[in-house]
């Protein structure tokens, strides 16, 4: 294959090296060198800048993990608040954060899911659905601690909601709205428009076309944002503050399900509560140091449960960007 | 054949060439480029002519896990640039490229062309301001833009835009110029222009080109080679190629039968 | 049988045939069904109203009591007091302050950060790092807020043996550290969405990775890395869990970081804490406070999502 077209190469190189050329190329190299020095410096600088960041997060852990060592087990989980460090427990407090949980899925997951799904799937591109986008946008990045004045205000006095497990479960659920709306939105676009007409053509009406397609393929993508969501929402402590729920918790609610039919109360929602970072702010603030241990067991909880739940969202969008065959 | 006392300015050697992905792009390609000609690469598209233009500056270098074998060998001072020991920096400033689309800086006019002497740490503004006008000059852009030096250069036009990423490239006095498809963004009449730029270029400098429009090849070119699925299928002086092609395949081409 | 004939032959059929009928209820479910997800869709702009509203409507009562005037030029924030004063300045300094304090860690930090992971880390290396940046982002605050009193703290009074014990400096450096992520995460997307070929047309001139990074990218990235900045601001102006717990409660105009000082959100949860009263003055002073943090990170949001935006048409 390669005989006809060596034929015009000459086999003369030119015998008489220019010592300019040369010469030159020794200066280039000696500054070449000079210059590289600054790429090693930063690699070396960078480096240490990432490594800060997330050595900082393992320092965090391990400091929290060590204050709190000696309230690792599960008498900690078991017993309520107490005027004694040494005696006192998260029971209230993760039996909180589960109902406030419960309720915050329930009014974000609906509520965001289908905003996503108006906003991709059926809004004009016109001013009222710049309106709308501006307006998540703009929510993300409001403060949390608006959303608790927010919820001070309207919840807990205007509805007369009290400080109730109702009133922090709607707050976090519409603190975290936006995390559910942009993640939705996301996956719903990835989504080629080709299915949709393929659904289409079969004569599919667009809810069907929606909910038999669209809303079945993007569902890994909506649980990550969900899963997100929740973790932020079971970490948040100001908008819990201010609506006044830092109070001695020493009860259970009402529990949900009963043994009598309908097998289901509603109590709870306006019971009283406390959660987790609650608890460990109380402990955090308290001058005694014995209670210190316990805010720190409390915190190594807090970030086991919110880095377990991060990470699996982490994971599970991996997984689906790698299965995409689209 | 004319030209034959041409000096080679470089050469590849049984040159081989794989992507990251294992895909082999060059199968042992051997070809001359001669001093002050100009060298066109034509071919159909994915037949590894940009791949080869590349090797030139080592601009697979940045992307991690492509593969040369073989050489190219820089005269007279006769280096492999391929070699390990041989820094794609230095390479690159002795060899400097001009890309398929206009790729200026978010900076000056001014600052683009002076980019490549500024990276060699030249920073004597008298220097500057006459590299950087007679590299204008050179890319016939001088009259156009002598003005307004200081404006951002998204403001020029495409084939403006292109001519300033020659002054770019010619600036800092490479031994040879890479032109990646220089014209397949612009409109004729820009095209007419560069194409009259490359051939003033030729006699300072040594140029190799990658083409997919053959009449440019025919036009501006000393030398032509041909190339399909990563194999020289042909070389020879552009006269030759055009009118009287040893293979069949180089005259289907050509010829328009397919590509 | 030819049925296309005798379909043809059948007389025509002037009423509503069923599905038709099936039809029209088909479209009124699909137009009930679209109402639903737009009235979902509202709950955003309604969220937004009502934040407006209610902030509004408290600080209305506030300011029928307290004069503008006073609200922004006098330098005593004492609500609670007998002799109460009510400008807003101490508050303002104190969140300035520690949001001044965490920008000039998290600014270098993060930028380094992100020019690394750009331009210089391999690909496996990015792979792994933005998904721990991402966790990092998602630890909450409160637990910042033990490592500035109980593990920061300490160490600095080492250092600074006059610090007390509540300071903006512990605070303001570990918000910096918190929001490091999150800057870099965004400066990061800004730099990598610079096309390719400019970086080549950089690397074609036989500049290193360094002048690459410093002198195309970045510059090229600008806007989008200054956009990052101020989503960072806007963050650091609205934390509130850090700066509770360990920046102090004085409301006192200054703007050294060595001193116990009290921010807005500070002081909101300080409020919140101690069960005031509704309707009281002091109730009403957590809504006018909230208001002027909702402003300030309002400007910052809008800023930096219309340069977010820019750049974006940019390429």
């Amino acid at each position: 294959m390669s005989k006809h077209m060596t034929t015009n190469t000459p086999t003369k190189a030119p015998i008489q090296v220019q010592a300019s050329v040369l010469k030159n190329l020794d200066a280039v190299r000696a500054m070449i060198k000079r210059h590289k020095l600054n790429d090693y410096i930063f690699s070396v600088i960078g480096l240490l800048a990432l490594m800060f960041a997330l050595l900082t997060l393992l320092i965090l852990f391990g400091d929290l993990v060590m204050d709190g060592f000696e309230r690792f087990n599960l008498k900690f989980l078991s017993e309520f608040p107490s005027r004694r460090a040494a005696n006192a427990g998260l029971l209230s407090a993760w039996v909180g954060s589960a109902l406030v949980m419960l309720v915050t899925f329930l009014v974000a997951v609906p509520m965001g899911v289908a905003a996503g799904l108006y906003l991709e799937e059926y809004a004009p591109k016109n001013w009222f659905s710049d309106l709308i986008e501006i307006n998540v946008t703009n929510l993300a990045g409001v403060p949390s601690i608006v959303y608790g004045l927010l919820a001070l205000g309207l919840f807990v006095y205007i509805l007369g909601l009290g400080q109730s497990i109702l009133t922090a479960g709607l707050t976090l659920g519409l603190l975290i709205l936006p995390i559910v709306i942009v993640s939705t939105r996301e996956s719903i676009r990835a989504i080629p428009i080709a299915i949709r007409e393929a659904a289409y053509a079969v004569g599919a009406t667009k809810w069907q076309v929606v909910y038999d397609h669209v809303l079945k393929y993007s569902y890994g993508g909506i649980l990550t944002g969900v899963i997100i969501g929740m973790a932020r929402a079971l970490g948040e402590t100001a908008p819990i503050i201010t609506i006044g729920a830092l109070t001695f918790i020493a009860f259970l609610p009402p529990s949900p399900v009963t043994d009598v039919a309908p097998f289901i109360n509603f109590e709870w929602l306006s019971s009283g509560f406390t959660v987790l970072p609650i608890q460990m702010f109380n402990w955090l603030s308290r001058p005694d140091h014995a209670f210190h241990i316990n805010a720190a067991a409390t915190g190594a909880l807090i970030i086991i449960v919110t880095l377990l739940m991060n990470g699996t969202a982490i994971y599970l969008r991996y997984k689906i960007r790698k299965n995409i065959k689209w | 054949m004319q030209n034959t006392t041409s000096i080679i300015k470089a050469q590849s050697k049984n040159l081989d060439f794989f992507y990251s992905n294992g895909m082999q792009a060059l199968k042992s390609v051997n070809m001359p480029l001669y001093e002050n000609k100009i060298t066109a690469l034509i071919g159909p598209s994915g037949c590894g002519k940009s791949t080869f233009l590349r090797c030139f500056n080592r601009m697979h270098d940045l992307y991690p896990g492509n593969k040369y074998q073989g050489e190219i060998v820089m005269h007279p001072d006769n280096t492999n640039i391929l070699e390990h020991g041989v820094d794609p920096i230095e390479v690159r400033m002795r060899i400097s490229m001009v890309f398929q689309k206009p790729n200026p800086f978010p900076k000056s006019i001014y600052e683009n062309v002076a980019y490549g002497l500024r990276v060699r740490g030249e920073s004597n503004k008298r220097m500057l301001d006459d590299k950087v006008e007679e590299a204008l000059k050179g890319a016939a852009l001088w009259n156009e833009v002598k003005d307004r030096q200081q404006d951002l250069a998204f403001n020029l036009s495409g084939g403006q835009q292109q001519r300033l990423c020659i002054a770019r490239a010619l600036a800092t006095d490479p031994e040879i110029m890479l032109f990646d498809e220089p014209t397949s963004a612009l409109d004729p009449i820009a095209t007419a222009n560069i194409e009259e730029l490359m051939s003033e270029l030729k006699q300072k400098l040594t140029i190799l080109v990658v083409t997919h429009n053959m009449q440019q090849a025919a036009r501006v070119s000393d030398y032509t080679a041909y190339m399909y699925l990563g194999e020289l299928m042909e070389y020879d002086d552009t006269n030759t190629i055009f009118t009287n092609p040893t293979r069949k395949e180089t005259e289907d081409y050509i010829t328009g039968k397919f590509g | 049988m030819n049925t296309a004939t005798q379909m043809l032959n059948q007389p025509i059929n002037l009423t509503i045939s069923p599905r038709l009928a099936k039809n029209v209820r088909r479209n009124i479910k699909e137009r009930i069904i679209e109402f639903i997800l737009m009235l979902a869709a509202l709950s955003a702009v309604a969220t937004t109203l009502s934040i407006v509203a209610i902030l509004l409507y408290e600080s209305l009562s506030f300011f029928k009591t307290v004069s503008l005037v006073d609200f922004f030029t006098d330098t005593q924030w004492t609500p609670l007091f007998e002799d109460a004063h009510y400008g807003i300045l101490p508050l303002v300094s104190g969140t300035l302050t520690t949001s001044a304090v965490a920008l000039a860690v998290a600014i270098p930090i993060g930028t380094i950060s992100a020019i690394y992971l750009s331009e210089f880390a391999s690909h496996k290396t990015r792979e792994i790092v933005k998904p721990l940046l991402e966790l990092l982002v998602g630890v909450p605050t409160i637990v910042f807020g033990y490592f500035a009193l109980l593990f920061l703290t300490p160490i600095l009074q080492k250092i600074f043996p006059e610090l007390p014990g509540f300071n903006m400096l512990s605070a303001g450096i570990v918000m910096g550290i918190m929001i490091v992520p999150y800057i870099a995460s965004l400066a990061e997307d800004a730099m990598r969405a610079v096309p390719m070929s400019m970086r080549e047309g950089s690397y074609a001139m036989g500049a290193t990775r360094f002048q690459t990074a410093t002198r195309v990218v970045t510059p090229a990235a600008i806007s989008g890395i200054v956009a990052a900045y101020i989503l960072g601001i806007s963050r650091a102006v609205g934390e509130t869990m850090v700066v509770a717990v360990a920046a102090g409660q004085q409301p006192i105009v200054s703007f050294n970081p060595m001193e116990s000082a009290a921010t807005i959100t500070a002081y909101i949860v300080q409020v919140a804490l101690g069960d005031l009263p509704h309707g009281s003055i002091g109730y009403q002073s957590i809504f006018a406070a909230g208001l002027v943090l909702m402003g300030i990170t309002l400007c910052f949001n809008i800023l930096g999502h219309l340069i977010r935006k820019k750049y974006r048409e940019h390429y």
